[in-house]
């Protein structure tokens, strides 16, 4: 059986350990983001959320993943 | 007083206050000040998501943003870059083009940094975003925000959370009439005459959340700010009286027994 390859990711500051090739839709799936509700960073750029089933996520991609808080 | 309406980038609002939605000991000690406070515009922040507990609260699961104007904020942002970046996500979580913007400059009085506000506020504007810009109470930097295509000029009051109310009522007067804009006292408010003095100088309309969010009975509070905020855009309508050094009798003369 071939062995998967696992990658190391930084997500909102913090490093995480994944499978290769995983697509950004489903990692974020994972993790349940409701995505209407927030806005997606990868590398500093700003991800269109249409895309998210075509983008791979690479060794030490970063992401950020923001919503709105209580702020003045 | 019915067509007196706050008009931001076209669109109508009926409530002259905007709150913030930070500070609150809860959400929906947050929602229910908003509520009563009768504002139609919060301001709110751009943070991280909490990957780790994901059954925190939202905000937008308390104030819904198809009720209530949510006006994104660069809070927290001490460079053009780092605002740009935020407002940048805030237009893509929700398409939102109204915006508040806020480059601090130093973090002890929180004062704004003009001169990176001012690079913000044209770069923002090229992008599209309808920009609300928090600024110093200076006149000049007032009309230059305006001529790169601030859609509203926001002036301090005082250092943010401060509660020292209006330290420049000159400056504002200045402010006020050099500009069509709408214009709008935030930061630095304490109580609600505070908000009525900036009305009765002729502001658009008030922007608080300190002031309510940590006062003894943030509740009573908002509402104290919202009938502020009334009782001062109705006084400045109203016209006041010319001041005097001397009195003048408010019973007729004639008639003396």
């Amino acid at each position: 059986m071939k062995k998967i390859k696992k990658i190391k990711i930084k997500i909102n500051g913090k490093f995480s350990t994944i499978n290769e090739n995983l697509s950004l839709s489903i990692f974020l799936k994972e993790l349940k983001i409701p995505l209407k509700k927030v806005a997606i960073e990868l590398n500093q750029e700003i991800i269109d959320k249409n895309n998210l089933k075509i983008i791979k996520l690479k060794n030490n991609d970063k992401i950020e993943i923001v919503h709105f808080i209580g702020g003045g | 007083m019915i067509n007196d309406k706050l008009i931001i980038d076209k669109k109508k609002f009926n409530s002259r206050l905007i709150v913030g939605t930070g500070k609150y000991k809860s959400m929906a000690e947050c929602a229910k000040a908003i509520k009563l406070s009768g504002a139609e515009i919060v301001t709110v922040a751009v943070r991280r998501v909490n990957i780790s507990d994901k059954k925190k609260p939202l905000l937008m699961d308390y104030i819904d943003p198809k009720k209530i104007t949510y006006l994104p904020n660069t809070a927290g942002c001490f460079n053009s870059e780092e605002a740009l970046r935020t407002l940048r996500l805030a237009r893509e979580i929700g398409g939102w083009k109204l915006v508040k913007l806020e480059v601090l400059g130093d973090k002890k009085n929180l004062f704004p940094d003009m001169i990176e506000t001012l690079k913000s506020t044209e770069v923002l504007t090229k992008e599209g975003f309808r920009v609300m810009v928090y600024c110093n109470d200076d006149p000049l930097i007032a009309k230059r925000l305006e001529n790169v295509g601030a859609c509203a000029i926001m002036p301090l009051a005082a250092p943010i959370g401060s509660g020292l109310g209006i330290q420049n009522t000159t400056n504002i007067k200045i402010i006020r009439s050099q500009t069509k804009l709408p214009l709008i006292i935030d930061a630095g408010l304490g109580q609600a005459s505070d908000a009525a003095i900036a009305m009765e100088l002729g502001c658009d309309g008030v922007l608080a959340n300190t002031a309510i969010a940590k006062a003894k009975k943030p509740f009573q509070m908002a509402l104290a700010f919202k009938n502020g905020v009334i009782a001062g855009r109705q006084s400045y309508l109203a016209g006041r009286i010319e001041k005097s050094i001397y009195g003048s009798a408010s019973s007729p003369k004639t008639g003396i027994i």
